[in-house]
């Protein structure tokens, strides 16, 4: 079962109502900062664990993340948005786990080096065209999914889990990773070439066959 | 001057995003209407960029949101509030 649905009981849906939580919180309402950073928890952790894919270190992580993010919430300038500032804290939180880990170069997310590699053509196909709205409640299509993206090289991962899972736009996604928004582009393209090149020929045929050949209505 | 489908692929992702200019955007669609390999990887990488964005692709552990809060009202010094 996944979490009840959040219970906001702040207003967060703009700029100014953000900054006006946040002015509260450190006027002494503390516990505002449950709602600040609910929306937040999902991101946090999913980023987390894609650097550092342990689940339970990832939760720790995250608890670490919004434990930070609470106690430096006085930095917090309001250039970025809330969520992207805490991404940023998750990212150094991440980054300095892996450091302690003596990770491996591959999963370093300060690898500036574009040149990952790697065939970036696409998988040709010409038969999955829709996607069915109830394909995902079937668990194995999540799980390629989740597979698909475990195995793209870090920098890429990183990318696409806040562009195309968690669906922060460009700027955000920049600012959170602290890369330029050109390499956000470049790196996006090749992880979604990556993963059409690894899903596309599994999931085709998950697609009912309701066209032709090459797709075309009859 | 009519583009191949190299070009059309290094630029699919912008494409999707609407962040190729209009010149560009249009010269990808006259090609993706006598192009059915291109068209494919166009839909299919789409299909792939919509089906991460379900939810269902991702779900938390249980518990996780309860134990982060429970987390911060031991850092606030306060006791959890009541569901």
């Amino acid at each position: 079962m996944s979490s009840a649905e959040p219970n906001h009981t702040v207003d967060l849906s703009s700029r100014e109502a953000e900054a006006e939580c946040i002015r509260r919180i450190l006027a002494g309402e503390k516990h505002l900062f449950h709602d600040l950073i609910r929306p937040c928890e999902r991101a946090v952790y999913l980023f987390l664990l894609s650097l550092l894919r342990n689940e339970s270190e990832a939760e720790e992580a995250a608890q670490e993340t919004a434990i930070k993010a609470y106690l430096n919430l006085h930095l917090f300038r309001g250039e970025a948005q809330f969520r992207t500032w805490v991404i940023s804290i998750a990212r150094n939180e991440g980054l300095l786990r892996l450091r302690k880990q003596g990770a491996r170069r591959e999963d370093s997310l300060d690898e500036q080096v574009e040149e990952a590699g790697g065939d970036f053509t696409p998988a040709v196909l010409t038969s999955w065209r829709d996607v069915p709205a109830d394909v995902l409640e079937r668990k194995e299509v999540a799980q390629l999914l989740r597979d698909a993206i475990a195995g793209l090289p870090a920098i890429y991962r990183n990318v696409v889990l806040l562009r195309d899972i968690e669906e922060m736009d460009v700027r955000q996604t920049a600012e959170a990773l602290n890369l330029s928004e050109s390499a956000v582009k470049v790196r996006l393209h090749r992880a979604r070439a990556l993963l059409q090149r690894s899903l596309a020929p599994k999931l085709k045929g998950v697609a009912p066959r309701r066209k032709g050949l090459f797709g075309w209505s009859q | 001057m009519r583009i191949d489908c190299n070009h059309v692929w290094e630029h699919i992702s912008a494409y999707i995003d609407g962040e190729v200019d209009a010149e560009l955007r249009a010269e990808i669609d006259l090609h993706l209407e006598t192009c059915e390999i291109c068209s494919a990887v166009l839909d299919s990488t789409r299909n792939v960029v919509i089906l991460m964005a379900d939810d269902r692709v991702f779900e938390l552990q249980a518990g996780f949101s309860e134990r982060l809060h429970a987390r911060l009202d031991k850092e606030f010094g306060t006791e959890p509030k009541k569901v």
